[in-house]
């Protein structure tokens, strides 16, 4: 029988690690991710788990350890958030290029400068076209579900992709929640054997990984990488009627509520999208037709699915928890705009920025921006196309 | 050569034929080859320990000549070798001479 | 294991060479040569790690590898974590029983991978114990990008990054001294090896990969693009780098030095120096203060050395490091 724990966000992915049970794990601290490999490395210290742990010198070293555990052969997985994703960065595009099935949680914080160690989506943003997938979690259970398909959908023959399955900082990482957990023998089957595809430690067939490659042949390689990205949907909703199997629950590249017949909407991503939800409730009780799209697979962006589920609204407010500084809009309104971009009919479009930093995001700044949007629904009118909510003068 | 297109290419630029680099022949960059003089030969294997790309021909422990599909003419072996009685076994010409 | 004796060229000779010809490094290249060396001296599988560098791209290029070994380049600063990963897969593997053979693990990298970009990569790897051979092949720039000054480059040198001008003559800091921060590391093994000195090279190596744990070599790379100098020059030059005691050949092996080699009669510096076009500017009259400087430095560190030295030979290896099992 499944489990039901109340547990933090960061205790649910290392449980999720533990019954993953990955081969090599190279990691190194970083708040608010650290509680993730300290608790998993008490598995591994207790015997819980056949792990082999690599405790590097800085997350640099983290990612380059988990490319070259990962190219020899094997499970590998590891965790980071905010500046420790920063220093990976140079290594995120190589494992991605490398085509090795990494998985990568990533405790979402802000990014220095100023310091700062609070949830918000600058550091998960700012690595989302480094060629990995990405997976979005609303609350621990997500966190929980996407860590253990993440395993099948990197390794996942067709793909061969790392992947990072986000969650907010603190919000999910350090708040307990209820949740299930699955029995461990249903979560190894569902992972299943790790497959290996060209590994170094076959010395029958010696292989060379990273060689120089010149202008002849560098955009055949990004252009099969950008083709595998386009096979990413279809694997993640295969791996999703798998688990909704052993779990119960559905998954989709993106999650709609109440959204069908609205006329207004919000689009979310992680956490602030459960605070919303109850906002959107209280709107319909009104008599006011407001849904939410909250994207989880937000690499590769599904445009054209999210494209249609929104083309009908009349008006609707991306929400980023992140800046592009120097671009027009944050980097989630960029998507949803280009998704609606093909769509003769499309919705008004406003962004606001908010939560940075572990800034709140509270039921009424989704009532603002909800009554906001209702206007311009009736109007046609918009006041301002971006600006941030919850900022002092 | 025709070359591959991105369909074809392996996924990770993993090169999966181990030496495949001899099918780069090299010896095209030489500008002097060296000159093998087996009679002041006193085989102490100086030139093939000591050449950067593998292109003294060995046999049995016995120097044999070069490969001048790679040698790139650096010119090494004939300045480590010790000849005998003060006359080289191997000496640097100009190449295509 | 004791120290090997009755390595022969002639046997050497008789194993597959590992670095295959088609490679496309210059032409009196000091690196292949000492990849060469290291690889005939392995027993037994080898996997390889390359940091970026000269070596890197000119051995793996497309779909054409010199390495008749399993070889992963990565990036410039971590072929030692890289190396990490590769190492504790393999431990992972074997421990449950997946992989039955041993296999010893080699890193290569240039100087300005393993000096200064690489350092804290190569400083972890080593405290951590993982079982493996990090070699520096140290031409003392970034050759690579255009011979970019790097803190293995000598004192007085002309870079492209320190060139010798009228106000700064070449680099005016002396090198680290990367072979004693390593073995500060408290390693099993730590030495510094010569191509010119090709049976003290095997020796080390061959020592090196019988004790499990970290290991590290430094070795002298003769570069004559950067260096300057003739495309025949590179033993010759390597060999006056040991016997003017700029590169004295020693181990540190547990904690105890051994100078494996003595030149009878110590040369003058300048004989190194003389040949190398990167020096030319010390032998104008201006600069003679910097040859007696470069003079200095090199006898402060021979004479430091040599105070250091057990002459402790031969001696069997503990075979154990810090944090390997």
């Amino acid at each position: 029988m499944a489990r039901v724990v109340a547990v933090t966000g960061n205790e649910a992915v290392a449980e999720a690690l533990r019954q993953v049970n990955p081969d090599v794990s190279s990691a190194y601290p970083i708040t608010p991710a650290t509680d993730i490999m300290q608790r998993f490395t008490g598995f591994v210290s207790n015997g819980k788990v056949k792990t082999e742990m690599i405790l590097v010198e800085s997350e640099h070293s983290a990612m380059s350890g988990c490319i070259g555990a990962s190219a020899a052969g094997g499970r590998v997985m590891t965790a980071t958030s905010s500046q420790g994703l920063a220093l990976m960065w140079e290594e995120l595009f190589i494992a991605s290029g490398t085509r090795l099935p990494i998985v990568m949680a990533l405790v979402n914080r802000a990014l220095s400068a100023p310091l700062n160690i609070h949830g918000d989506h600058s550091d998960g943003m700012g690595a989302r076209d480094c060629g990995w997938i990405q997976l979005w979690s609303e609350n621990a259970q997500d966190a929980y579900d996407n860590t253990i398909q993440a395993f099948r959908i990197a390794e996942h023959m067709d793909l061969r992709l790392p992947a990072m399955v986000c969650l907010d900082g603190f919000i999910i990482s350090h708040s307990i929640e209820r949740i299930e957990y699955i029995e461990d023998d249903k979560v190894k089957n569902f992972v299943g054997e790790f497959k290996n595809l060209n590994p170094l430690l076959d010395l029958e067939h010696p292989v060379s990984y990273g060689p120089l490659i010149l202008p002849d042949y560098y955009m055949e390689y990004r252009k099969a990488h950008a083709e595998v990205m386009s096979k990413v949907a279809g694997v993640v909703l295969d791996v999703a009627k798998d688990f909704e199997k052993i779990s119960g629950r559905k998954y989709g590249l993106f999650e709609t509520y109440r959204l069908d017949d609205a006329e207004i909407g919000l689009v979310i991503l992680n956490s602030a999208a459960g605070t919303s939800k109850d906002v959107i409730d209280a709107f319909r009780e009104k008599g006011i037709k407001a849904g939410l799209l909250k994207p989880r697979l937000y690499r590769p962006f599904p445009y054209e699915e999210v494209g249609n589920a929104l083309k009908h609204l009349k008006a609707v407010c991306v929400l980023d928890r992140a800046d592009a500084f120097g671009a027009s809009y944050g980097p989630l309104f960029m998507d949803i705009a280009s998704s609606l971009y093909t769509c003769k009919e499309k919705p008004v479009l406003i962004n606001k920025i908010y939560g940075l930093g572990g800034r709140d995001y509270l039921p009424e700044h989704a009532g603002l921006v909800l009554d906001e949007l209702a206007g311009i629904a009736k109007t046609g009118k918009v006041k301002t196309f971006k600006e941030y909510i919850g900022v002092r003068e | 050569m025709k070359l591959k297109g991105w369909k074809d290419v392996i996924p990770g630029a993993v090169c999966t034929e181990a030496g495949s680099a001899l099918k780069f022949k090299t010896g095209s960059w030489r500008a002097s080859r060296p000159k093998w003089i087996e009679d002041n030969c006193i085989q102490c294997l100086f030139c093939w320990i000591y050449c950067p790309d593998m292109a003294v021909n060995v046999k049995d422990g016995k120097m044999t000549g070069f490969n001048y599909d790679y040698c790139k003419g650096c010119g090494i072996c004939a300045l480590e070798c010790p000849g005998k009685k003060g006359n080289k076994a191997i000496v640097m010409e100009e190449e295509g001479k | 294991m004791a120290t090997p004796t009755g390595i022969t060229l002639k046997e050497l000779s008789k194993k597959e060479g590992l670095l295959t010809s088609g490679h496309r490094m210059c032409a009196g290249c000091g690196a292949p040569i000492i990849v060469k060396m290291v690889l005939l001296a392995a027993e037994g599988p080898i996997i390889a790690a390359n940091a970026t560098g000269c070596l890197e791209v000119s051995t793996c290029i497309s779909d054409y590898t010199a390495w008749k070994i399993p070889w992963i380049h990565n990036a410039f600063e971590n072929a030692a974590a890289t190396l990490s990963g590769v190492e504790t897969m393999y431990r992972s593997l074997k421990k449950q029983g997946k992989i039955s053979k041993d296999i010893k693990f080699i890193a290569f990298g240039g100087d300005g991978g393993t000096y200064d970009i690489g350092l804290q990569s190569l400083s972890g790897a080593m405290e951590r114990g993982h079982d493996m051979l990090y070699v520096c092949y140290d031409n003392g720039a970034y050759m690579n990008t255009g011979i970019q000054r790097s803190s293995a480059t000598p004192f007085g040198a002309d870079t492209t990054t320190c060139p010798a001008g009228s106000v700064i003559p070449g680099k005016t800091q002396n090198r680290k001294n990367l072979t004693k921060i390593m073995a500060a590391h408290n390693i099993p093994y730590a030495a510094q090896a010569s191509p010119s000195h090709w049976m003290d090279l095997v020796k080390k190596v061959k020592k090196a990969l019988s004790i499990t744990g970290p290991k590290f070599m430094n070795i002298l790379s003769p570069c004559n693009r950067g260096w300057r100098s003739r495309t025949d020059d590179a033993i010759m030059l390597s060999r006056l780098g040991v016997e003017t005691c700029y590169w004295p050949l020693y181990e540190i092996e547990d904690g105890a030095t051994k100078v494996t080699f003595k030149p009878k009669e110590k040369k003058p510096l300048v004989d190194f120096l003389k040949p190398q076009g990167r020096f030319k500017h010390l032998f104008a009259p201006e600069n003679e203060w910097m040859l007696k400087k470069f003079q200095e430095i090199v006898d402060k560190e021979w004479e430091s050395l040599l105070k250091s030295d057990s002459g402790r030979c031969d001696s069997k290896p503990s075979g154990k490091a810090p944090g390997a099992e």
